[in-house]
């Protein structure tokens, strides 16, 4: 797997879409590969995040750490991104991601990508517009979801 | 004495410490004769200094010369017999001590004598100039010696009122001129004076009133040139301390650069360093006007003489009182009075500024308060622990004005308990451990060990029985392993065995030396090392023992790394490289037995390393020297020979074109000077442009058709890949095979001349330019491993606990190189080496004055626990700058604007109110 077709794999990622090719491919260059055995944590729930993470080959699985015990509440595959709003605003990890099976990721580092940020405004437009993008969908699964918590206590008897 | 008769003779007779100074050096040379008692007081002026050490050499110089007169004067005399009487001469043939000479015989005899009598004179003075700067060297030796020891003496305040920058030049170049007038000293003037007298005395046999006249102005010269000359003198004196200035700021400068540089004071500097150089300029301007006014003065007075001769001795030939003979004779041994005349002026005039520059020094090295040459040379016969208890009563320390900083403190401590100081910055506590150590001395009060007054004991019991670590210790440029055992060094304990024999009569040679001028005379080369105190048998044991104290201080760590990153010279310790090849071997099985083979990747002589540099990669090797340097590879002549001759020249510069257009296409847009170029970039920012242009020219076509200064650009770029970090996917099979020949040929090729500047790598050979932990390796850590740069570490360690080998590596660890005043190391690594420094030599009272300050919080409470562990059962003071530190101490002192305001327990102490309380209160 080469630098170009890393490229190809981000410019695919929604977040990064509109970003210039060449800056994208700088964002490349200057992030590691990084391979996982089996089992192994990506990254763990509660940590500081420091990178973002592009799979490029295998699966991984999100795990959440709650008081019952670890839960596994998606598996992530091939170009999907992961840790990419935790560095943004400096949360910590909410989840643990494990490598299920041979592991190989793109580590996108937290610095890198704020100092591309800052330097091309334009990163950051396009960057607004999917947390946009976002934002109106996950505004819409609330919509949708609060009206169906309503129909559910109206159509409840009433206690 | 009192104190060191009682800890070092308990008997009734208490020996003088000058004798036990003796005894304890004969010991230690027990071949050499006794050396010279340590030189006393500076003489006030350098005659006295030249008269009391050289007295017997400037007799015999003087008798020299006088032996060598007559030698000289029948070299002069010769000629005129050579001309006179062998050449115009008659009557021959002649005798001579019994044969019978015709002329050319006589001539050629007189010549042979002639030759002879030069060569005499030649050795004379070859032997008189060899003794007398022998005679200055060894003054000047003996000089220097006894203003280094003397700094030695000096109180620890001195230093926070001069600048070091003013004494090095006192020690180093102003002394330089005295060793080249001391031979000069008497011979100089009594040669010249005594001719001057000679040629007087023949003119006052030829005519008193011609003699009268020529030295009538001699009064006045002597009255008007010294008052000319003191003039120069306070001139000369004005600019040496103008000179000390100069290297005052400048040392200042050097230490506060980040100052000037962060505040912009450039200008401001440079101008008061102008004026400064003003000032000297200006001294200088005046002195030589001065002393060529003092010249002129003499040579006009001079040449005034022959006109009394004139005038006098014309009046007295006319008038027939003369006769005309006497008046030639008169003028020309009046010519001859010149040279001597104008000789002594010159000497003078440099007496004058020796005796100046002596006089200066000697002042500054008077300072008062120093400490006494005994106390810090005595070596008694046996230093015996202390026993008892520590006391100080009323102890107290003032400042110049009085104020005081310690105000009569008193307490008592058993030698086995562990007290702790606490109290605001200012309240004294540091300047307690300083009066506790003996390092100040108390202006009232005093403090007492097993009832022995500290101030009465030489520095051999105080540095040994009692350990002191201050918050900035201060380290000596060398390894840490020489810092370490710095407290373990007092005097040489085993005598050097030289198996050659040159060798010893050379250092025997040199110690011969060192007390002609009466320096000290130890060995340098000898063991120092005190393995008794530190409480091993040998090096071995110490090894051990050191490491011990570097864990209990939480710093073994630190030095396993440092050995891992040292090298190792095989052929000094080949058992110590074949049991690292071993763990090189263990290391690969393990990884295999581990299944994480894929986090090294070996270097393989056949086969192409994806983690390493293509420079790498074809040298296979680690380079000795700058010749092959990875970063000159491609301007290194033979590279490119190499690479021409397996034709990979044109495709490196196909692979440099590509990884240039990449470079260009992702850097061009940022700025020059962003953080990323200097990270990531494979060209700098201010070649982005040069390299677009490269690139635009090329276009498409071949880079071969590219200008050669071009193409050397474009060729320096694929050194630097990594193929598996930079994933630029310009190097496909074919080309790695062919670097793979390239490495071949570059090691089956290289010119022997060329042999000593690589180290390449073999399986089953120790590399000794290589790094410890690259020679166990033996690859390179894989990029794009999550685990590599953990794991590997870890099962490196592994590995090298299960050969034993963890020992060796920190051995090597401890010839890490500490760096100027140990700057190589960080200030908390400084200070736990300075911990170490003192528990190594095992004293019965370690004080410590904040000493774990730059420490982080779990660490020191490691190295706190570490330090009590390490001195239970003997005395420990420490001066802490956190007051919960002092939590499990035996007892707590708490003080308070010098004085000691609280003691006892820690929890006795942390009431409400407490001062103990309000210290905790406000961390």
């Amino acid at each position: 797997m080469s630098l170009q077709q890393e490229f190809e794999l981000l410019r695919r990622v929604p977040f990064f879409a509109e970003i210039e090719p060449a800056k994208l491919k700088l964002l490349a260059f200057m992030s590691q590969r990084v391979g996982f055995d089996d089992k192994k944590s990506v990254v763990r729930q509660g940590e500081p995040a420091d990178a973002a993470y592009l799979i490029i080959e295998g699966e991984a699985d999100v795990v959440l750490e709650g008081p019952a015990g670890p839960i596994t509440v998606a598996t992530l595959g091939p170009n999907e991104i992961f840790g990419e709003i935790a560095i943004l605003c400096d949360a910590p990890r909410n989840a643990t991601v494990r490598a299920r099976g041979r592991l190989v990721t793109l580590r996108i580092a937290k610095d890198p990508f704020m100092r591309m940020v800052q330097e091309f405004p334009n990163m950051a437009v396009s960057i607004m517009q999917e947390l946009a993008h976002r934002l109106e969908a996950t505004n819409n699964q609330l919509r949708t979801a609060t009206s169906e918590v309503r129909r559910l206590r109206e159509a409840a008897p009433a206690a | 004495m009192k104190g060191l008769a009682a800890v070092a003779a308990p008997a009734e007779q208490a020996p003088r410490a000058r004798r036990f100074a003796r005894s304890g050096r004969r010991r230690a040379q027990p071949a050499g004769p006794p050396p010279l008692v340590e030189p006393g007081e500076l003489e006030p002026t350098i005659y006295r200094f030249i008269l009391k050490y050289s007295l017997r050499q400037q007799i015999f110089l003087l008798l020299l010369t006088l032996a060598s007169f007559p030698f000289l004067y029948y070299s002069l005399e010769l000629p005129k017999t050579i001309i006179n009487d062998a050449i115009h001469g008659k009557r021959f043939p002649r005798g001579v001590f019994g044969m019978s000479l015709g002329q050319i015989e006589y001539l050629m005899a007189l010549c042979g004598a002639f030759l002879v009598l030069l060569f005499i004179n030649g050795a004379f003075k070859y032997y008189i100039n060899t003794f007398k700067g022998q005679l200055g060297e060894r003054m000047l030796r003996r000089f220097r010696y006894s203003l280094y020891l003397r700094l030695l003496r000096f109180p620890l305040t001195y230093f926070q009122k001069t600048s070091s920058a003013q004494i090095i030049p006192m020690i180093t170049v102003e002394c330089e001129q005295l060793g080249g007038f001391i031979g000069d000293a008497f011979v100089l003037p009594l040669f010249q004076g005594g001719q001057l007298l000679t040629i007087i005395f023949f003119m006052f046999v030829q005519d008193p009133m011609l003699g009268a006249a020529a030295v009538a102005l001699y009064p006045m010269q002597g009255y008007v040139i010294p008052r000319l000359q003191r003039k120069v003198n306070a001139l000369v004196k004005r600019r040496v301390r103008t000179i000390r200035e100069v290297a005052d700021r400048v040392q200042q400068s050097a230490a506060g650069i980040t100052e000037i540089q962060a505040n912009d004071t450039v200008k401001l500097q440079l101008t008061d360093f102008a004026h400064t150089l003003g000032v000297i300029y200006d001294i200088r301007y005046e002195i030589y006007n001065r002393k060529f006014f003092v010249k002129f003065l003499n040579n006009f007075i001079g040449q005034l003489t022959p006109f009394f001769f004139y005038s006098i001795g014309g009046y007295l030939v006319i008038r027939g009182h003369l006769s005309f003979g006497a008046l030639v004779a008169v003028l020309a041994a009046y010519k001859d009075l010149a040279s001597p005349w104008k000789e002594l002026l010159d000497f003078y005039q440099n007496k004058e500024n020796t005796r100046i520059t002596y006089e200066q020094i000697v002042e500054q090295f008077q300072p008062p308060g120093m400490i006494d040459a005994g106390l810090l040379l005595d070596e008694p016969e046996t230093i015996p622990p202390f026993t008892g208890e520590v006391s100080a009563a009323n102890l107290s320390l003032a400042e110049d004005d009085k104020s005081r900083i310690i105000d009569a403190v008193s307490f008592t401590l058993g030698l086995d308990e562990h007290a702790a100081v606490i109290g605001q910055s200012d309240s004294g506590k540091n300047e307690l451990a300083l009066l506790l150590a003996r390092l100040v001395r108390p202006t009232g009060g005093r403090v007492t060990i097993g009832g022995i007054d500290l101030a009465e004991l030489p520095v051999a019991v105080i540095g040994r029985r009692i350990g002191y670590v201050g918050s900035a210790p201060y380290l000596f440029t060398g390894t840490l392993r020489e810092n370490l055992l710095l407290g373990l060094r007092h005097h040489p304990i085993t005598a050097p065995v030289y198996g050659d024999d040159g060798l010893a009569r050379r250092r025997a040679r040199q110690l011969e030396e060192a007390r002609r001028s009466g320096n000290i005379d130890f060995d340098l080369h000898a063991d120092w090392i005190d393995y008794r105190s530190a409480g091993v048998a040998d090096a071995a044991g110490l090894a051990v023992r050191v490491t011990e104290v570097l864990r209990r201080l939480g710093f073994e760590e630190d030095v396993y790394a440092f050995g891992l990153r040292g090298r190792l010279d095989p052929a000094a310790n080949p058992e110590l490289a074949e049991r690292l090849l071993t763990a090189r071997r263990a290391l690969a099985e393990r990884l295999v037995a581990d299944g994480i083979t894929n986090l090294v990747e070996t270097y393989d002589p056949s086969r192409f390393n994806s983690n390493a540099t293509v420079a790498e990669n074809l040298l296979f090797g680690t380079p000795i020297g700058p010749a092959f340097e990875f970063e000159a590879l491609a301007d290194n002549t033979y590279v490119l020979e190499v690479l021409d001759k397996v034709g990979l020249t044109d495709d490196l510069v196909e692979v440099g074109r590509e990884v240039a257009a990449t470079m260009v296409e992702m850097f061009s847009g940022l700025p020059p000077g962003h953080e990323f170029f200097e990270q990531y970039s494979f060209i700098a920012a201010n070649e982005i442009s040069e390299f677009a242009a490269i690139v635009g020219a090329v276009d498409g076509a071949p880079a071969t058709t590219l200008p050669p200064d071009q193409r050397r650009k474009l060729l320096s770029l694929p050194f630097k890949l990594v193929a598996a970090r930079h994933r630029l996917d310009v190097l496909d099979e074919p080309m790695r095979a062919r670097l793979l020949e390239a490495r071949r040929v570059f090691r089956a090729d290289l010119p022997e001349s060329a042999r000593g500047q690589i180290a390449f790598f073999d399986p089953d050979r120790y590399n000794a330019a290589a790094s410890l932990q690259d020679n166990i390796l033996f690859g390179k850590v894989a990029y794009g491993e999550a685990d590599a740069t953990v794991r590997i570490p870890e099962v490196l360690s592994e590995v090298l606990d299960a050969l034993s080998l963890r020992q060796a590596v920190i051995d090597v660890g401890l010839d890490y190189n500490v760096g100027t005043g140990g700057s190589r190391l960080s200030p908390a690594q400084r200070q736990r080496t300075a911990i170490a420094r003192a528990v190594l030599k095992r004293p019965d009272l370690l004080i410590l004055g904040e000493a774990t300050s730059a420490l982080d919080g779990p660490v020191q409470a490691k190295v706190t626990e570490g330090v009590r562990e390490e001195m239970s059962g003997r005395g420990l003071i420490w001066v802490l700058h956190r007051a919960s530190l002092a939590r499990n101490f035996d007892r707590v002192l708490v003080m308070s604007a010098g004085k000691l305001q609280e003691q006892g327990r820690f929890t006795e102490l942390n009431h409400k109110d407490s001062l103990t309380a309000l210290l905790m209160a406000a961390e």
